[in-house]
């Protein structure tokens, strides 16, 4: 396993007060706390700081930790077999087979205090976990199968911990969207001495996509148009997740126009669909022929139309 | 170990009973209740009594009982905390939106 220098993780010394742990640990879980950060990375830190703050909360965990030793962070370890008939509960280190850190990850080390002070007595339901996940918007569409593999906390019936991998396959249903949750229940952490199992929660992300931008349901795709396309109308072909359909854009579209594709965005579990909005840009050849060149200079020599006709007002 | 398993969505087409949302959320029910009664988490009455929910509040009970956990916030201060983040869920929601409708 790798230490954990969780003084470093709050920024205090090591003989720093209670309340100095509690203060910094309350600084550092506001700014990086999942419900309230947005910074990169703030769910790993937070992790750190709130695992740093379980253990130097409690006195006796502190104790055992402090025990440990200072070491650099994450240099492999293990503890030694006095600290772990000292500290990690009845029968640890003891007995013909002595008991094993190297299913074990450096927090469990004090999640066994509870077992060894007689307070997990009752029933203890499992760890629930969530886990973000991201699909495409064509697995939204389509529906997918998320094969999971986790690193779950199993407790024998010593109270001791180790680390369990376990995939987990969940069929997602077609429909899902930026944002949604999932439950799988029973599928966390196992509960011990009868406690139920943890559930697993799925986040939900969609990956960003080439052609569609999704807002719940509904999927926006720009249309280039050429000037003439937009000027005159045209029926175009359109790219949607179950292939090109063709829209009739209607003479006269200006830029950011909005076309309705109705229920061709992504389905709703429980029936219909979101809609598929083009939005028209106007596009102009990046080279002109000179055929090109002059044709639009007849038709500006001969059109009327003035598209800053009301700046007139302003600058009047 | 492989396992294929039941995937439940958390959406407003699913309900929940007072007492499944107490065992998944980890809150207390006096806790829970006065979340309810201050329109922080909302609820459906029953015709005899009580309350359900829908299946999307179990995302909000269960960041009510880790904002209490870690920041040690009593119920007065998760209501307002609750209220707060649903503010800014929906102005994200918008934002996402307005974004989607911008051209590349």
């Amino acid at each position: 396993m790798k230490y954990a220098d969780y003084y470093a993780a709050l920024g205090v010394e090591r003989g720093a007060s209670a309340d100095e742990i509690k203060k910094a640990y309350r600084r550092l879980a506001q700014k990086y706390h999942p419900d309230v950060s947005k910074e990169t990375g703030a769910e790993a830190r937070f992790k750190e700081i709130a695992e740093a703050y379980q253990t130097l909360k409690d006195p006796e965990k502190r104790a055992a930790y402090d025990a440990l030793g200072s070491r650099p962070q994450g240099e492999e370890f293990q503890p030694p077999p006095d600290w772990a008939r000292q500290h990690a509960g009845p029968g640890a280190g003891a007995g013909p087979e002595p008991f094993s850190f190297d299913e074990s990850d450096f927090a469990d080390l004090f999640s066994r205090f509870g077992a060894r002070n007689g307070s997990r007595n009752g029933a203890q339901p499992g760890e629930d976990f969530e886990v973000p996940v991201e699909i495409s918007i064509e697995d939204a569409f389509r529906g997918t199968t998320l094969s999971l593999t986790l690193s779950l906390p199993e407790y024998d019936a010593s109270g001791h911990v180790r680390r369990v991998p376990q995939t987990v396959k969940a069929r997602v249903a077609p429909g899902a969207v930026d944002g949604q949750r999932l439950r799988l229940p029973g599928k966390g952490g196992k509960g011990s001495r009868g406690g139920r199992d943890g559930d697993l929660y799925l986040d939900i992300t969609l990956k960003s996509h080439r052609l569609y931008r999704a807002t719940g349901h509904d999927l926006y795709l720009d249309l280039p148009l050429a000037p003439w396309e937009a000027a005159l109308g045209a029926t175009v072909e359109v790219p949607t997740l179950s292939g090109l359909v063709s829209l009739k854009v209607p003479a006269g579209t200006s830029a950011a126009r909005k076309l309705r594709l109705a229920g061709r965005g992504l389905p709703k579990p429980r029936g219909g669909a979101g809609d598929l909005i083009a939005v028209a840009q106007i596009v102009v050849p990046p080279q002109l022929s000179e055929r090109e060149r002059e044709l639009y200079r007849q038709l500006a020599e001969t059109s009327e139309f003035n598209p800053r006709r009301h700046f007139a007002a302003e600058g009047a | 170990m492989n396992v294929e398993t039941e995937v439940l969505w958390l959406d407003e087409h699913r309900e929940i009973s007072l007492r499944e949302l107490l065992e998944v959320s980890g809150l207390r029910e006096a806790e829970l209740l006065e979340l309810v009664h201050s329109g922080a988490i909302p609820a459906h009455d029953l015709p005899g009594g009580g309350y359900h929910f829908s299946a999307r509040v179990i995302t909000v009970a269960r960041t009510a009982c880790r904002l209490r956990d870690d920041f040690e916030l009593d119920t007065r201060g998760l209501g307002v905390a609750l209220r707060l983040l649903e503010r800014v869920r929906t102005l994200e929601e918008e934002i996402g939106r307005l974004r989607a409708e911008l051209p590349r």
